[in-house]
């Protein structure tokens, strides 16, 4: 009576339950674990890496960021006027949505109305703009009202948020809705049908995209696409990502955790590197408004105690994928300076020395600093254990507070007393390309506004220089804002750069040209049949 | 019996109704933002204001409930915060693989333990018996996971019987099905296996030294009717209650499983919901959850006269 109850049971379930559509076979199918699921599609609205990288699949942009952070013509070519006010895009030929409709330039239009509602450094730009039309179907005219100096970078930025085009109708959804389809013009089309939101996203060539004719470099040129369908999948364990890659069940992980590298030297059919040249910056950020770090000299005491190479070893592990340097903007970018390394230079006791020197003279009266530690975040969860030694070694009172990382984002917004709810100091890190300018770069916020990123740090002199920044043009000249704003940064204690890491991803080794990118890119990418 | 079934289930309506308030404010007094989690950890808070206001999240938490209760009088469960799909639609996608690891998982507990824990009590001290015995306190002391990656590392990698993770649908054939399946109902099934075949042993212990079994064996009968017949009959209740409740508990509790074998559930969508603090889902997710435990346990219920004549409801 129990089995055959159980057996019935068992098969009312897989009639109502089990019986779902197997996906439709395709010639080649890239199957990948991504470094996050995928739970939310709008590109315009979420910050989030793999909604950015899902951006780039399904929809395009007017430009695109060669490999030498250079804009270049990607939806349309542009020209600029003498007086360097006036921008005309002209759309290319052969331009069409995925539900078959021809792109216009009133669509452009709408999409870039949108991406400013929902991006700072967009919002930031159409202070400077005094109109957004189109001339013709294919022809947008910007105008601007005054110089600003980055039109062309923030139209090819691939950082977060970028100005990806959708069709009209989309772009009009109210700010803060999310759009209701998938419909872009870029490369793949997403397959609605087989999404299930954390767990499976599905992308099919889009046979209609006629790609530019020159070389693919990062998000210009020619996105030619290889395969068939791409398969993301979502598995939150990654020794079962690897046990897949080994068997041959998926064919490239995005991002493997460095410790398991090892098992992966011992099979020859993968391999592994860094195909995202950029890393990604961990930050402690400091609360300004907050005792103790709302004293200059207790944030100066703060980061002669921390240690870069120290943060980055108990976080990372192996040097070959860690940088240490002082750049704000990211090492090894166009305008990665060394200002203000003396912070961070120097052997880690003559650093204490000095931060013990530096925290007496202060005025420091021991209130503790609340330390926020996410415990679901391996990337983040160990920086604040090695940051709370060595602070209290320079005479702070530390206290950390574990809790999951959605409690630590939303905490972070608050800026009641610590006691009551609020925080002192929190880790998080940063793409390279969400840094790499002072435009972009939140953490070097200093208007202390309720709507900056959390810390909220006041400085007059970082904000004139980042007015003289937006108007900036030639590039020697942003150079010398950019450090000068980065050496303020460091003597006012903005925050702690604690290293910068790189993403390491593993492959089949019948997978081929994979590109390089400022974002996982699957144009180009090539496996066999 | 009609009659005692309608009481059990109007008697589950307030029970639901007070499961879904907790719920309800449970997760409200959690800190955390769905919008927050929609916008990612660059965005601004105005960016994140935004998304809330068009969320409907900073209406009054009066509002917020009698509008939910309200829909889903109405059959609406609403939508994802974070997808914005209908949480019934991502339930459905989901319940098939959590229901058939559950189910396969259960049907090797009882294909497994029962005959050995028969076996263990007939040999009471016995080799057989310290043998099961020893086992089943390797299924419930070594996690499952651990148990799982064993399971990987014997049969998937080294032998490659079955695949290393994922999971195929029935429509996909029934072979597909059962080499996916497999490995991860063997794995959820171990601490059940060691569970239910103590319980088993234990009730045949029980029933064995009764007149009616000594009454059976004088008679003549063979020792498989008596072990089966007679004594597994009369030792099921307990049995059962272990099968029923260990069922739901599969449900609510293979997040493990589904994660170290990569199928696509619902302990991983909850956990997912948890974590991104998407309302709508997670409080679909409990009540399904409390619906399942309450409809087990009437079915428990129900066994119980079906297997024993003795047992009436009124």
């Amino acid at each position: 009576m129990t089995i055959s109850g159980l057996r019935a049971l068992g098969w009312a379930a897989m009639a109502t339950g089990f019986l779902q559509a197997g996906p439709a076979l395709a010639e080649t199918v890239l199957n990948v674990v991504m470094q996050a699921p995928l739970r939310t599609l709008d590109p315009h609205l979420s910050t989030a890496q793999i909604v950015r990288t899902h951006g780039f699949m399904v929809f395009d942009t007017l430009l695109g960021m060669d490999a030498d952070y250079k804009p270049q013509p990607q939806m349309a070519d542009y020209q600029i006027s003498e007086d360097g006010l006036t921008y005309t895009f002209t759309l290319r030929d052969g331009l069409s949505w995925h539900d078959g409709t021809p792109v216009t330039a009133e669509d452009c239009a709408a999409s870039l109305k949108r991406w400013a509602a929902n991006d700072p450094a967009g919002r930031k730009m159409m202070e400077y703009v005094a109109s957004t039309e189109a001339t013709s179907d294919r022809v947008l005219v910007l105008k601007l009202d005054r110089p600003f100096g980055h039109v062309l970078d923030l139209l090819a930025k691939p950082s977060p948020v970028p100005p990806f085009m959708m069709p009209k109708r989309l772009a009009e959804t109210p700010a803060g809705e999310q759009v209701a389809e998938m419909i872009g013009s870029g490369p793949f089309k997403f397959v609605a049908e087989e999404y299930r939101p954390g767990d499976q996203a599905v992308y099919v060539r889009n046979e209609d995209y006629q790609p530019r004719s020159e070389p693919a470099s990062w998000t210009a040129g020619g996105k030619v696409v290889n395969i068939d369908k791409v398969v993301w999948k979502a598995m939150p364990d990654m020794q079962t990502s690897i046990n897949a890659l080994q068997s041959g069940d998926i064919d490239l992980i995005e991002q493997v955790t460095i410790d398991l590298l090892p098992l992966l030297q011992m099979n020859d059919e993968v391999a592994y590197g860094v195909i995202n040249p950029l890393g990604s910056q961990v930050t402690g950020r400091f609360n300004h408004r907050l005792p103790p770090f709302d004293n200059a000299e207790v944030r100066r005491a703060a980061m002669y105690a921390l240690d870069q190479e120290q943060l980055m070893q108990t976080a990372i592990g192996n040097p070959e994928y860690y940088t240490l340097c002082a750049s704000d903007y990211g090492c090894g970018v166009p305008l990665a300076s060394d200002a203000g390394s003396q912070y961070l230079t120097g052997s880690p006791e003559e650093r204490m020395a000095k931060a013990q020197e530096i925290l007496k003279s202060s005025g420091y009266d021991g209130t503790p600093v609340l330390m926020m530690q996410p415990t679901d975040l391996t990337i983040l969860s160990t920086q604040p254990i090695v940051a709370a030694e060595r602070l209290r070694e320079a005479g702070f009172t530390v206290e950390i507070a574990s809790m999951d990382w959605a409690t630590l984002q939303s905490r972070k917004n608050g800026w009641q007393p610590a006691a009551e709810g609020g925080w002192n100091m929190l880790f998080t890190y940063w793409g390279v390309t969400g840094i790499w300018n002072p435009l972009v770069h939140a953490m070097l916020d200093g208007s202390g506004s309720d709507n900056a990123w959390a810390g909220w740090p006041v400085s007059p002199e970082i904000e004139t220089l980042r007015e003289q920044y937006l108007v900036a043009t030639e590039l020697d000249e942003q150079k010398r804002i950019a450090s000068e704003i980065q050496q303020i940064a460091y003597d006012q204690g903005f925050y702690y750069n604690a290293g910068e890491f790189q993403s390491v991803a593993a492959w089949r080794n019948s997978i081929t040209e994979l590109q390089p990118g400022p974002i996982t890119l699957f144009w180009g990418v090539k496996k066999p049949e | 019996m009609l009659y005692y079934l309608l009481r059990r289930l109007l008697m589950a309506v307030p029970v639901m109704f007070l499961i879904a308030l907790i719920v309800f404010l449970l997760l409200r007094l959690t800190p955390g933002d769905p919008a927050q989690a929609i916008a990612g950890d660059q965005a601004s808070p105005e960016q994140i204001a935004a998304i809330r206001d068009s969320l409907g999240l900073d209406a009054p938490l009066t509002t917020q409930f009698t509008t939910w209760i309200g829909n889903m009088l109405h059959g609406d469960f609403g939508n994802s915060l974070i997808s914005q799909r209908p949480v019934l639609e991502m339930i459905g996608q989901r319940i098939g693989p959590t229901l058939a690891l559950a189910t396969v998982a259960m049907i090797l507990t009882v294909i497994i333990s029962l005959p050995l824990g028969v076996a263990a009590a007939r040999r009471h001290g016995g080799l057989v018996d310290r043998l099961v015995m020893s086992l089943s306190v390797l299924g419930f002391s070594v996690p499952i996971f651990v148990i799982g990656y064993v399971l990987i590392g014997i049969f998937a990698v080294h032998l490659k019987w079955f695949p290393v993770q994922g999971y195929k649908p029935l429509s996909d054939g029934i072979w597909p099905f059962l080499h996916r399946i497999f490995l991860p109902g063997l794995a959820l099934s171990s601490i059940y296996i060691a569970l239910v075949s103590r319980m088993t042993r234990a009730a045949m212990l029980e029933v064995l030294r009764e007149d009616y079994i000594r009454t059976a064996r004088a008679k003549g009968l063979s020792e498989r009717v008596v072990l089966f017949r007679h004594a597994l009959r009369n030792a099921a209740i307990p049995i059962l209650t272990v099968v029923g409740t260990g069922f739901a508990m599969m449900i609510s509790g293979v997040v493990v499983t589904e994660t170290v074998f990569n199928v696509p559930g619902l302990g991983r969508l909850v956990v997912d919901a948890v974590l991104a603090r998407d309302y709508p889902l997670i409080q679909a997710i409990i009540l399904l959850t409390a619906g399942t435990y309450v409809v087990i346990n009437l079915l428990i219920d129900v066994s119980y006269a079906l297997t024993d004549p003795r047992i009436r409801y009124q």
